[in-house]
C-alpha cells in the first residue's frame, strides 16, 4: 500500500492505495463519493467519467497513483456552493435528461468538459462529443436538449 | 487484476532502469493495458508509468519533421498538430471518444499495434521514425504483424518523427462498438511519391497498398486507382465485415482520401 493525496472537488483528500486501486475505486470506496459510477468497468460506458486536471477521463480507467497530486472533479463538485443544482444538473432535471439517472454523472461531467472547450456547441458537436458516453434508457434526444439549453442556446420544442 | 509494484519515473534514464527489471511493463494513458490487466491477459509484476516524463510529452517541429512525445495524448495532438500536420491531427481527434482522447497516447497505440488502431496507418503512410530509448526505428521495419513490432524487452519508445507531405488525409470507417477503424486509410503525398497506410482490413494488421502507391504517384486522383482492386484474400473477416467488404472498403476509403487531401 502507497500513500496518495491530491484535490478532489477542491479539498485535499489523501488515502492508501495498491498499484491496482482505479481512481474509480479510490473515490468510491475510499472517499465515499459515490455519485461516480461504474457501469460496465470495461472502459465502454463513460458512466465514471471525471475530470482530472479539467480533461474528462474515464475513472475506471485510470489507476489512482498515476494521478496522485492531480485536481479531480466529480459530480459532487457540479452544484452551486449553496447545494442547488448546478446549471448542467438543472438542464437535465428541466428537459428530462434522465431516466433511471445511472449514466448521469458521467453525462454531465462530460457535458462540462464540452462546455469548457466549446462553449456554443452545435447538436451535432453535442451528439459526437457524448459518443463515449452511453444511456440505455433516454435515446439520448433530451440529454441533446439539456446540454444544448446549458450552453444557453434555445432547444427545439417538446 | 493482479496487484503490481506501480513506480513512475521522471527521467528517460529512470525509466530505462525500471523497465530493464524482470517483470516490468510501461502504462502510458492505460486505454488498452488497463482492460487488458481487467482480463488478466496481462499481469506485469512492476508497472512504470511514462507519464510523468516531460520529454516525453508534446509536439513541436524538429530535425526531420513533427516530433510527438510517446507520452503525448490523442488531445493533444489533435489541438497542436493542427497547424503543421492537419491530417495527423484530425486522425488523433477521432480516435475513440473524448475522455480515450484525454488519456490515450501515441506511443501507447503504436506499441500496442492493434490491427484496428488508427495511429499506425499515419506512421506508416507518413514514412515516420519511431525513437527509442536504444536506436532510430524506420516505420517499414518497426510494423511486423497483429500486436507486433520491432521492439524488444525493456525496449520503449521515446517519441515519433512525421516528415510532413505536401498532402494527406485519414478517412476512418467507423466500427461504432468498439469506437475503433472497421477499415481506415491514410494517404500521404511527398514530393517524391505517394504512401498509402491501411488499418483495419489487413490479416497482419497494418500494410502499405503498394499497387496504389504506383498509380497514385503518377497520378494524384481518386480515377487514377479505379480500375485496381484489393485481393481479398489478404484480408480479415469478422462479424462486422467480410474480407470482401474490407476490401471494396480499402478501395473506397483510398479514393476518399485522396480526394480529402
Ligand atoms: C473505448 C475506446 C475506444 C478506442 N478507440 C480507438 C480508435 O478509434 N482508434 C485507435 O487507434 N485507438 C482506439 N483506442 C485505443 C486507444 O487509442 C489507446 O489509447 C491506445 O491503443 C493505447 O495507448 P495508451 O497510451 O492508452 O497505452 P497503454 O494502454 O498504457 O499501453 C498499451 C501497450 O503499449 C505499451 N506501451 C505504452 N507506452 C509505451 C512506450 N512508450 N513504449 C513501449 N511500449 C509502450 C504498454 O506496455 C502496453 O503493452 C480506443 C480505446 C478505448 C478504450
Ligand atoms: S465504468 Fe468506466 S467506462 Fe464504463
Ligand atoms: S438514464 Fe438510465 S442509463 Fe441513462
Amino acid at each position: 500500500m502507497t500513500k496518495v493525496s491530491m484535490t478532489v472537488n477542491g479539498k485535499s483528500v489523501s488515502g492508501e492505495v495498491e498499484g491496482r486501486t482505479l481512481l474509480s475505486a479510490f473515490l468510491r470506496e475510499g472517499l465515499g463519493l459515490t455519485g461516480t459510477h461504474v457501469g460496465c468497468d470495461t472502459s465502454q460506458c463513460g458512466a465514471c467519467v471525471v475530470h482530472v486536471d479539467g480533461k474528462p477521463v474515464k475513472s475506471c480507467t485510470v489507476f489512482a497513483a498515476d494521478v496522485a497530486g492531480a485536481s479531480v472533479k466529480t459530480i459532487e463538485g457540479m452544484a452551486n456552493p449553496d447545494g442547488s443544482l448546478g446549471v448542467i444538473q438543472q438542464a437535465f432535471q428541466d428537459h428530462h435528461g434522465l431516466q433511471c439517472g445511472f449514466c448521469t454523472p458521467g453525462m454531465v461531467m462530460s457535458a462540462a468538459a464540452l462546455l469548457a472547450e466549446n462553449p456554443k456547441p452545435s447538436e451535432h458537436d453535442v451528439r459526437h462529443y457524448l459518443d463515449g458516453n452511453i444511456c440505455r434508457c433516454t435515446g439520448y434526444h433530451n440529454i441533446v436538449k439539456a446540454v444544448l439549453a446549458a450552453s444557453g442556446q434555445s432547444v427545439p420544442a417538446e | 487484476m493482479h496487484n503490481f509494484d506501480f513506480v513512475k519515473p521522471a527521467t528517460i534514464a529512470d525509466a530505462a532502469k525500471a523497465l530493464a527489471g524482470d517483470g516490468a511493463q510501461a502504462l502510458s494513458g492505460g486505454q488498452t493495458l488497463i482492460p487488458t490487466m481487467k482480463q488478466r491477459l496481462a499481469a506485469p509484476g512492476v508497472l512504470v508509468s511514462l507519464t510523468g516524463i516531460a520529454e516525453m510529452q508534446g509536439v513541436c517541429m524538429g530535425d526531420g519533421g513533427l516530433h510527438i512525445g510517446a507520452a503525448t495524448p490523442h488531445a493533444v495532438v489533435a489541438r497542436e498538430a493542427a497547424k503543421h500536420y492537419p491530417a495527423l491531427a484530425a486522425l488523433a481527434g477521432g480516435i475513440g471518444d473524448p475522455a480515450v482522447r484525454s488519456r490515450g497516447t501515441i506511443g501507447g497505440s503504436i506499441a500496442n499495434n492493434d490491427p484496428a488502431a488508427c495511429y499506425p496507418s499515419a506512421v506508416l503512410a507518413s514514412g515516420a521514425t519511431v525513437v527509442t530509448n536504444k536506436r532510430k526505428i524506420a516505420a517499414d521495419d518497426y510494423f511486423q504483424g497483429l500486436f507486433t513490432t520491432a521492439l524488444e524487452e525493456g525496449e520503449f519508445i521515446i517519441e515519433v518523427v512525421f516528415p510532413i507531405p505536401a498532402k494527406a488525409a485519414y478517412v476512418k470507417f467507423n466500427q461504432p462498438a468498439s469506437r475503433f477503424a472497421l477499415t481506415g486509410v491514410f494517404v500521404a503525398k511527398f514530393a517524391n511519391g505517394v504512401r498509402v497506410g491501411v488499418t483495419g482490413a489487413g490479416n497482419d494488421g497494418v500494410f502499405r497498398w503498394s499497387d496504389a502507391e504506383k498509380a497514385l504517384s503518377a497520378d494524384f486522383s481518386a480515377g487514377a486507382i479505379a480500375g485496381l482492386k484489393v485481393d481479398p484474400a489478404g484480408m480479415n473477416t469478422d462479424l462486422h465485415g467480410s474480407a470482401a467488404y474490407r476490401a471494396n472498403l480499402v478501395k473506397v476509403l483510398t479514393q476518399r482520401a485522396v480526394s480529402a487531401a
